[in-house]
């Protein structure tokens, strides 16, 4: 109602990996008007987010239509479809992730998220080495030595450091900030740097080889000179890292894409986890990648609880199969792989190589989105959905696998993911029941 | 409605033995036969026998920790059968850690229609239930991890037993778990804090100042004071090492008359020096169980060949991942609990896994009294469960189990009593131990049994010469009174119920827990309770006090 003003009680932020669950919105109207403690990105999320509702809830070929017949015409591609990839899903809640997962199995398809491209490979690491890790909050009440390393959190997880790393007093560090020693390590000095007490500035493609001197040094293999000119870094430099890192009680690496997706991408992954791994011959140490996307983390668990495999599955034999490069998405559009896509809250249009692009717009595709995405405007089928955490309640993971609870603040004309997955679902059992009975 | 006739019935906890007698159906319960009417369907499993469909107590299927064991061993799933997509089920992986759908539908196959997980951090409970909801076919639940809660630990420290108790009972309906789970009590937290453990339950654990001792006795106490429907669960400390048995007398012995359940006890059975060779110190432990009504126990066989440790117990993980060099998986909870994976392959050849093998049938063989042991492999810590009609084969057939011990390291066989032990089990007794007694011991009274007002789960099985394949394909499996699966294929997918606990509690300590959370959590503790429409399908289970 106009005028009438609510206010939203630890409501949660969905935009990045933080997955901030202490947030008050004030509502007047069908506008989100305050967001206490969101930080400029959560701000930005809660209101700028399209609230004008002129797009049309469906569209088929640029044509305005109703959902349900968006509905039949996407059951109608998915199922004449040979080879179907289903992708994205690190933006939507985890009800509509199972409900995706389910389309992908019934139509024998590729099941791939937004973690192939962002860190699929520390995925892939895990899988090789293992991953000492923690909740967040152990970070919080224990750490005193805490060191983040390709990335930029001051920008892209604003209140990482004050709600979780940095900042916050916890049982064992009681003193806040002046009980940590911060560190970070990327190849040119961002804004993140102001918040660390050491700053090492690696020469760019060099982290593998950083991280195996670091390696060799806590194991007292000796590691000479010329790691300076590899790398940029001092020998000196690096022993001192070592012991403060053996001296501290808790210590953790969070690291970010500089890793994952820069040279060496899997490797580098692993070793960082190898690295946290062997740290714990002398103290307690852990690693944790640093997710992006609001609900990616959940995409993983849900896909690998349904799969086994946390991304890049194909349904094509009849049951899951993992192969990262051959059923990741990015991959198989390139070889010009994929005769239909359906697409939930991701845009590859405006992110994936050309050669991708070019043939995802050969191929008739289905996009669920709240917005008029570059993908959006390709699309054969485009559904208009409800935002996720503002109009659409239900289950986010933060990035170190917490789930939480989301409590929606404005309700929305439009269907949510999972409403609309749920139609394409029932619709696909219906014509494959057909097509057996025939 | 159904009728099933002619077929031999086990039902032990209606001193059924064998007989002859008709099982009748209605409305997903046991009725007495006059309540049909003519519609009803008839089966006839004339030359079959009839059993009450089985329970797991303590198996890892669902929640975080699972999850992460999935996502870290594609291999392991990759050299299993995998699970097709039918016109009725999904698809999925099996291994060590199947995923959900191939969990429940591998397990109503094998005639299991209840099964328990037996560790889930409360911070994971809304993932646990998630997965079960996904998990279809078989009725679950799971048991909530306390014995490292920091909360609890400052409550035992200042001897506030009632704070203790009403957190317990707050944390239970918070989760909606089922049952309070201890894991290496004080020790989990001595490994998040420093890397280490603790080496007896009289040893402090850092930081807090109480003793693994105080923290079994205050919860094993507590979850009697709740009438909660099953007793303290505990993974006693030192589980693996050498020499632990001492332990685990002690920790018996701790209890002073309390219930309690001693969780996968091979693995807490070991002799020998610490760092040395294992021994069977079975003997010992057994003669105190035999005695003590008030404790129970599942036995978390070994089964050779390749599967997954995966334990709520830190350091364990960290002290295996040194043992077998393979990749480790951690993750600590904060304020809660731990968690530690690590792959394993257990070998005939192995002195060690020879003898911890032995264990587990010397438990079996041993323990006079079936009603207060279940079977069980830990799954997937001992082995999966998709082992249990070959272990059933063992305890059954003497014949089958002196072939399975020539093929075993001989020395260290040679160390335990198994070659002399003689006993069989019956059909009665297997019926007991993985139906009748682990639902007894979770305080269900409707399942385990088939007398009237129990659920009508029940499992049909052929009889075969070899008792392994009898129980490896039930011919029928009913589940809450429909048929799921006819000649080892699912017939119908359908939900299960997930059943918890909330008892009461004094509300007034919420202020408390709530300061708890503002200081220390980094979660908000309005969103941590996990709400109904988590458990779509859902049984409250009545607590007897509190």
């Amino acid at each position: 109602m106009e005028g009438e003003v609510r206010v939203i009680e630890h409501a949660t932020c969905t935009f990045c990996g933080c997955v901030c669950d202490d947030i008050d919105l004030t509502v007047e109207g069908n506008r989100i008007t305050k967001a206490k403690n969101a930080c400029v990105l959560g701000k930005a999320w809660f209101f700028e987010y399209p609230t004008a509702e002129s797009r049309p809830e469906a569209m088929i070929g640029g044509s305005p239509s109703t959902v349900g017949e968006g509905i039949e015409e996407a059951a109608r591609i998915l199922t004449s479809a040979r080879y179907p990839v289903v992708y994205g899903l690190s933006d939507t809640t985890v009800e509509a992730q199972r409900v995706a997962v389910e389309i992908a199995d019934l139509i024998g398809g590729c099941l791939d998220t937004t973690t192939s491209v962002c860190h699929g490979p520390s995925g892939i690491a895990f899988q090789g080495v293992g991953e000492a890790t923690c909740s967040l909050g152990e970070i919080k009440n224990r750490a005193d030595m805490v060191i983040f390393w390709g990335g930029n959190p001051a920008e892209s997880h604003p209140r990482h450091f004050t709600k979780y790393s940095v900042m916050p007093k916890g049982m064992f560090v009681p003193n806040g900030r002046k009980d940590r020693y911060v560190v970070l390590v990327d190849v040119r000095k961002t804004p993140s740097a102001r918040a660390a007490d050491l700053f090492i500035q690696v020469k760019p493609r060099k982290d593998f080889e950083l991280l195996w001197a670091l390696r060799a040094l806590v194991k007292g293999i000796e590691v000479d000179h010329g790691i300076e000119a590899e790398t940029g870094v001092s020998l000196a430099t690096l022993r001192a890292l070592v012991e403060r890192m053996k001296r501290a009680k808790f210590g953790v690496f969070l690291f970010g894409m500089g890793l994952s997706m820069t040279r060496g991408k899997h490797y580098n992954a692993a070793a960082i986890l190898a690295l946290a791994r062997d740290l714990n011959q002398y103290t307690r140490f852990v690693a944790k990648p640093m997710r992006g996307h609001g609900n990616v983390t959940g995409a993983d668990n849900v896909v690998a609880w349904a799969t086994g495999y946390p991304f890049g599955v194909s349904f094509g034999r009849g049951y899951p199969r993992f192969n990262p490069g051959e059923f990741t998405t990015v991959d198989l559009l390139a070889r010009g792989e994929a005769d239909a896509a359906l697409i939930i809250s991701a845009d590859p249009v405006a992110n994936f190589p050309q050669s991708a692009i070019e043939h995802l717009k050969r191929i008739p595709t289905i996009v669920l989105d709240p917005q008029a995405s570059e993908t959006a405007k390709i699309a054969r089928v485009a559904f208009t959905t409800a935002i996720y955490g503002i109009n659409v309640a239900g289950t986010v993971y933060r990035m170190d696998d917490v789930p939480i609870r989301l409590r929606p603040a404005l309700s929305s004309r439009y269907p949510s993911d999972e409403e609309v997955l749920k139609g394409i679902a029932r619709r696909v059992r219906e014509l494959r029941r057909e097509a057996l009975s025939a | 409605m159904l009728k099933i006739v002619n077929g031999k019935v086990y039902d032990p906890a209606n001193g059924v033995d064998g007989q002859i007698k008709v099982i009748a159906v209605k409305e997903g319960r046991i009725v007495p036969e006059g309540e049909l009417d003519a519609t009803a369907r008839t089966l006839d499993a004339r030359g079959m026998i009839v059993l009450p469909g089985a329970v797991d107590m303590h198996s890892h299927i669902a929640g975080p920790k699972v999850n992460s064991a999935r996502k870290m061993r594609p291999e392991d799933h990759r050299r299993a059968e995998p699970v097709k997509r039918t016109v009725v089920t999904r698809s999925g992986v099996m291994g060590s850690n199947p995923s959900t759908f191939a969990t429940g539908y591998t397990y109503a196959r094998l005639g299991y229609t209840t099964v328990f997980d037996a560790a889930v951090p409360p911070l994971g409970a809304r993932h646990a239930h998630e997965e079960l909801h996904d998990t279809p076919l078989i009725d679950k639940g799971f048991f909530v991890l306390m014995g490292n809660n920091e909360f609890i630990l400052r409550c035992v420290r200042a001897g506030e037993a009632e704070k203790t108790r009403h957190f317990a009972a707050w944390l239970l309906g918070a989760a909606k778990g089922y049952a309070i789970k201890l894991v290496n009590p004080g020790g989990v937290e001595a490994w998040k804090a420093g890397g280490r453990n603790v080496s007896s339950i009289d040893e402090a654990v850092p930081g807090f100042g109480v003793t693994p001792r105080q923290v079994i006795s205050e919860l094993a106490q507590a979850a009697m004071d709740l009438g909660l429907p099953h007793p303290v669960h505990i993974h006693a400390n030192n589980l693996g090492l050498a020499g632990n048995w001492e332990t685990t007398l002690q920790t018996m012995k701790a209890l002073e008359g309390r219930r309690a359940h001693l969780a996968h006890v091979q693995f807490h059975s070991y002799g020998g020096e610490p760092g040395g060779r294992l021994s069977s110190r079975v003997a010992e432990l057994v003669e105190y169980v035999n005695g003590h009504d008030s404790i129970s126990v599942d036995v978390g066989q070994v089964v050779f060949g390749e599967t997954t440790s995966l334990t709520g117990d830190g350091p364990l993980g960290y002290y295996l991942h040194g043992v077998t060099g393979r990749k480790w998986f951690n993750a600590d909870v904060e304020m809660e609990a731990g968690c530690g994976i690590v792959p394993i392959r257990y070998r005939g050849r192995s002195h060690v896994h020879t003898t911890q093998w032995a264990i587990g049938l010397e438990w079996l063989l041993l323990m006079n009294d079936p009603w207060r042991i279940a079977l069980s492999t830990d799954h997937p810590n001992g082995g999966s469960f998709t082992a249990y009609p070959y272990v059933i084969r063992l305890l059954m057939d003497r014949e089958f189990r002196r072939e399975a011990i020539r093929g075993v390291n001989p020395k260290a066989i040679a160390s335990t009593q198994l070659p002399e032990l003689d006993r069989e089990y019956s059909l009665n007794e297997i019926a007991i131990i993985t139906r009748a007694a682990p639902a007894r011991l979770l305080g269900m009274k409707r399942k385990g049994h088939l007398g009237p007002g129990a659920d009508a789960d029940i499992t049909i099985y052929d009889l075969d010469a070899d008792w392994e394949k009898t129980f490896a394909t039930p011919k029928i499996v009913i589940k809450a009174g429909h048929v799921i699966v006819e000649d080892g294929e699912i017939r119908r997918d359908m939900q299960g119920r997930t059943l918890y606990v909330e008892p009461e509690y004094d509300r007034s300590i919420e202020p408390e827990i709530r300061k708890w959370f503002a200081d220390f959590y980094t979660i908000e503790f309005e969103n941590y309770a996990v709400d109904m429409d988590y458990l779509p399908h859902a049984e409250r289970v009545a607590v007897s006090g509190g």
